[in-house]
């Protein structure tokens, strides 16, 4: 077992690659067969050809051996075996850690695409951050009516008990995971903004790290962008928001406990910081300061990373049974005395109905036309938009408003009878919960499944960091739908990931 | 450092420690089993009854088995999940802690232990319980040993390495007079003075159970009760007597503290130091006026009190943080459990 890590790892290191130049070509074995199909191909033209920017990474998978590509492929799963890189799977018996699937072959975007995509982000993460503050404040975008009152006061997870709540540095959303499609136009589209606890940073990091052990050579000459700065910027953000004038704040990660889907990366991150990790019990509140409990005593707290949802964080405020909070931490946040990343209350902006605001708060707050568009969506409670979702519910994808992970949505087109009117239902029972969109047909990538390349549907989450400055790690994690045809790329519905590259040029 | 993680880490390096000694104990006894004349189902009871006994666990192992022969006690000890100190649920457990700090512990070192939970759960390993129990006990200790030397090797030597110390120490001790008690339980009377032929063969694999055998022969030459608790229990020099292991757990908690050694500032300290007198000045001459039996269980009963002090002193913490006590550290609650898969991670 390790010597198969350990073999990938010497290529690394540079002993005998089998992808040096002059090597004799074989013929295109691995991409044999291979299927663009009808959509948007990330390396394939609609031609057959293959887009110059993906040309020498084709090549090089094209050359390499059929045996030589699984027992990399093995390694590299074993890696993230071995590292306990595994989420949690929560009503699956079969035990509760499995792998991310990873997919070795990347996907790679040029340098012009990613800096518009830059552009468009930190465009939106400006105009959200604008939103949260005024809407917990003088609400003047409401007073515009701009949005109507009524979708904000609905929003599940408006928090009214924090108007005119200053909070530190004025940053609401600092880590946005935007997840952004591409369509069959080739045009990129933002899906939603996830900016709560968005996750699955450490799998960017991961992957890339998977990849650069199984096959180095890969990487020769391509001129890919490094994404090893995020733990960095994440904890430049972190101390940045510290609302004591320190020069060394200390920052903390809070965690909901091993037991959470994400606790993988709750202490890969914490640990890549060099920040202690700690769930709710670790901390305590006195006189509205928040220490942790070390084996010398209380330790004052100044910022908190906190990864446990408003609900669950303080039992005085929100949910009273709630046994992984920290009783008091409330008080402490109101009184300044200490930061979270992300705010209280930000749910209010990744609320899908509210989502379909946001190019109309760019406008609002900016003056700017946005740079990436939403996918054009229906809400339920516009009386027009009803009777056509009701209408045409086969054709459409209909969401509520504040789930995450894949769950409470149907797919239109391969629902059932039965999924369409319990949808019906539960559409018009309560339509401010319900927005629906046009299936978008997201763009394809190369996938190895089962003894072929095959195209398989992706999307890419950005993670976008806004502390002193906004700082995005070139790339994002790319997830792929791994099921034939399918669309949904979550952990939690059978999706796995691919490294992403950004090139330099 | 946080007083979740020094507990934590001191428990996971007990689990590992108690993994380790489970397979020397069952390796060796199931050798011992081949070197004796044919047993029947009366007397492999009989050879096995003092095995569990020492370990503590006979109530939970006569609910779960009717039989108590080989098959039945080898099972309970290595890989029944029911069994929570049998080898697989102590290495579940380790890794279970590694888990929670997971970032303080070098990759090394949580390799190394999740491999070896990767093994145990595996159908090699399975096998080898089943057609080859020598290779799968060596496997268990050689990583137990390797997970050792990766921490010795690689951990920084402050507060998370000393109470890693306070952790295998004290387990080392407990099961160094775990395995002695098994004398106690022998059916040939073993009085403590008098040992019968048998008894030399029982001594010698209570010593090779503490991996001692070969240290023995170096100072001593006669075999017998005397001289292997003299050496078990006494000896300044051997790692895993009772004497060296307090000796060094000692050492951790003044570490900790910053008290010089021979004072105390804690509950923990002045128990140790108490006990660690009793052993630098005595011998087997105290065991023997006690009786064995009671003298080991009394050793034992120290080493939890030792264990409730340091929790005491520095994961509850009653007289620092009495504005907002901390919660017992009890096992997980059913809510505790719903509610960290209710967290939405986006």
């Amino acid at each position: 077992m390790y010597s198969t890590i350990f073999s990938g790892f010497q290529k690394f290191c540079g002993v005998g690659p089998p992808f040096a130049k002059g090597v004799i070509e074989i013929p295109m074995q691995m991409f044999k067969g291979y299927d663009p199909g009808n959509f948007y191909d990330e390396m394939y033209l609609p031609d057959g050809g293959v887009r110059p920017h993906c040309a020498p990474l084709h090549g090089r998978f094209s050359r390499l051996d059929q045996q030589d590509f699984l027992a990399r492929k093995a390694s590299s799963e074993l890696y993230f075996l071995r590292q306990g890189i595994t989420f949690n799977v929560y009503h699956d018996n079969r035990g509760t850690e499995r792998i991310f699937p990873f997919d070795p072959v990347p996907r790679v975007m040029p340098a012009a695409e990613w800096e518009h995509l830059e552009a468009g982000l930190t465009q939106r993460i400006v105009a959200l951050n604008l939103f949260l503050h005024d809407i917990y404040h003088d609400q003047q975008i409401l007073k515009d009516e701009v949005i109507p009152r009524f979708y904000i006061e609905q929003a599940k997870h408006y928090r009214p008990e924090f108007r005119g709540v200053d909070v530190p540095a004025n940053i609401y959303i600092h880590i946005c995971g935007s997840d952004l499609i591409r369509g069959a136009d080739g045009e990129y589209y933002v899906l939603e903004d996830n900016g709560r606890c968005p996750s699955g940073a450490s799998y960017l990091l991961e992957n890339r790290n998977a990849l650069k052990r199984a096959f180095p050579g890969i990487f020769d000459e391509m001129g890919v962008r490094s994404v090893d700065s995020y733990p960095q910027d994440l904890l430049n953000m972190l101390q940045h928001i510290s609302p004591r004038g320190e020069s060394d704040p200390v920052c903390v990660l809070l965690t909901p406990g091993c037991h959470n889907s994400a606790y993988f990366e709750h202490c890969y991150l914490a640990r890549e910081m060099g920040i202690d990790i700690v769930e709710g019990r670790d901390l305590a509140v006195v006189d509205k300061f928040v220490y942790m409990r070390t084996t010398r005593g209380l330790k004052r707290v100044d910022v908190i990373y906190r990864r446990i949802d408003d609900d669950f964080i303080d039992p005085v405020v929100f949910r009273k049974d709630s046994v992984l909070g920290v009783p008091g931490l409330m008080n402490a946040y109101r009184s300044g005395n200490v930061a979270l990343a992300n705010a209280v209350g930000t749910g209010v902006a990744d609320d899908k109905v509210i989502y379909y605001f946001v190019p109309k708060m760019i406008e609002y707050y900016l003056g700017q036309k946005p740079i990436l568009p939403n996918v054009p969506t229906y809400l339920a409670s516009e009386e027009k938009d009803l009777k056509f979702i009701l209408g045409h519910l086969p054709e459409l994808v209909v969401k509520a408003a504040n789930e995450s992970g894949g769950y409470g949505m149907l797919m239109g087109p391969s629902a059932t009878k039965e999924q369409i009117e319990k949808f019906r239902e539960l559409i018009i029972a309560d339509p401010r919960n319900y927005i629906a969109q046009p299936v978008i047909s997201l763009s394809r990538a190369p996938t190895w499944c089962d003894g072929s390349m095959e195209g398989r549907h992706i999307d890419l989450r950005p993670y976008i960091i806004y502390g002193d400055d906004v700082k995005i790690v070139p790339g994002g994690l790319t997830r792929v739908a791994l099921t034939k045809d399918s669309l949904i790329v979550n952990s939690s519905q059978g999706g796995g990931s691919k490294d992403t590259w950004v090139l330099h040029q | 450092m946080l007083s979740r993680v020094a507990n934590t880490l001191y428990w996971m390096v007990r689990y590992v420690e108690r993994a380790d000694n489970l397979a020397r104990l069952i390796d060796v006894n199931q050798q011992l089993l081949l070197d004796s004349e044919r047993l029947d189902s009366e007397r492999l009871r009989g050879f096995w009854h003092p095995i569990i006994l020492s370990t503590g666990d006979e109530d939970l192992f006569s609910t779960l088995y009717a039989e108590a022969g080989s098959t039945e006690v080898i099972r309970f000890l290595t890989d029944d999940k029911r069994n929570p100190n049998s080898i697989t649920s102590c290495i579940a457990l380790a890794r279970e802690n590694a888990r929670t700090v997971r970032d303080q512990l070098s990759d090394e070192l949580w390799e190394e232990l999740n491999g070896l939970y990767l093994f145990t759960r595996s159908t090699e390993a399975e096998h080898l319980i089943a057609e080859n129990p020598p290779r799968y006990y060596e496997n268990v200790r050689r990583s137990a040993v390797t997970f050792l030397g990766i921490a010795a090797s690689t951990t920084l030597r402050d507060e998370d390495w000393d109470f890693m110390e306070l952790g295998r120490h004290l387990e080392r001790a407990d099961k160094t007079t775990r395995f002695l008690d098994v004398a106690n339980y022998l059916p040939d009377g073993s009085d403590g003075t008098v040992v019968a032929a048998p008894g030399i063969l029982h001594w010698t694999a209570i010593l090779r159970s503490c991996g001692a055998l070969g240290a023995f022969r170096a100072v001593e030459r006669k075999i017998n009760a005397r001289s292997v608790i003299d050496f078990l229990i006494f000896s300044g020099k051997f790692p895993r007597s009772v004497r060296f292991c307090m000796e060094k757990a000692d050492h951790a908690l003044h570490r900790i503290s910053g008290t010089p050694r021979g004072t105390f500032c804690n509950d923990a300290e002045r128990e140790t130091g108490r006990l660690l007198a009793d052993l630098n000045f005595g011998s087997s001459e105290d065991a023997f006026r006690t009786g064995l039996h009671d003298y080991l269980d009394a050793l034992q009963e120290r080493f939890n009190a030792i264990g409730a002090a340091i929790f005491q002193s520095y994961v509850l913490m009653p007289e620092q943080v009495q504005v907002c006590p901390a919660e017992e550290f009890r096992s997980l609650s059913a809510l505790a459990l719903w509610e960290m898969q209710q967290q939405q991670q986006q």
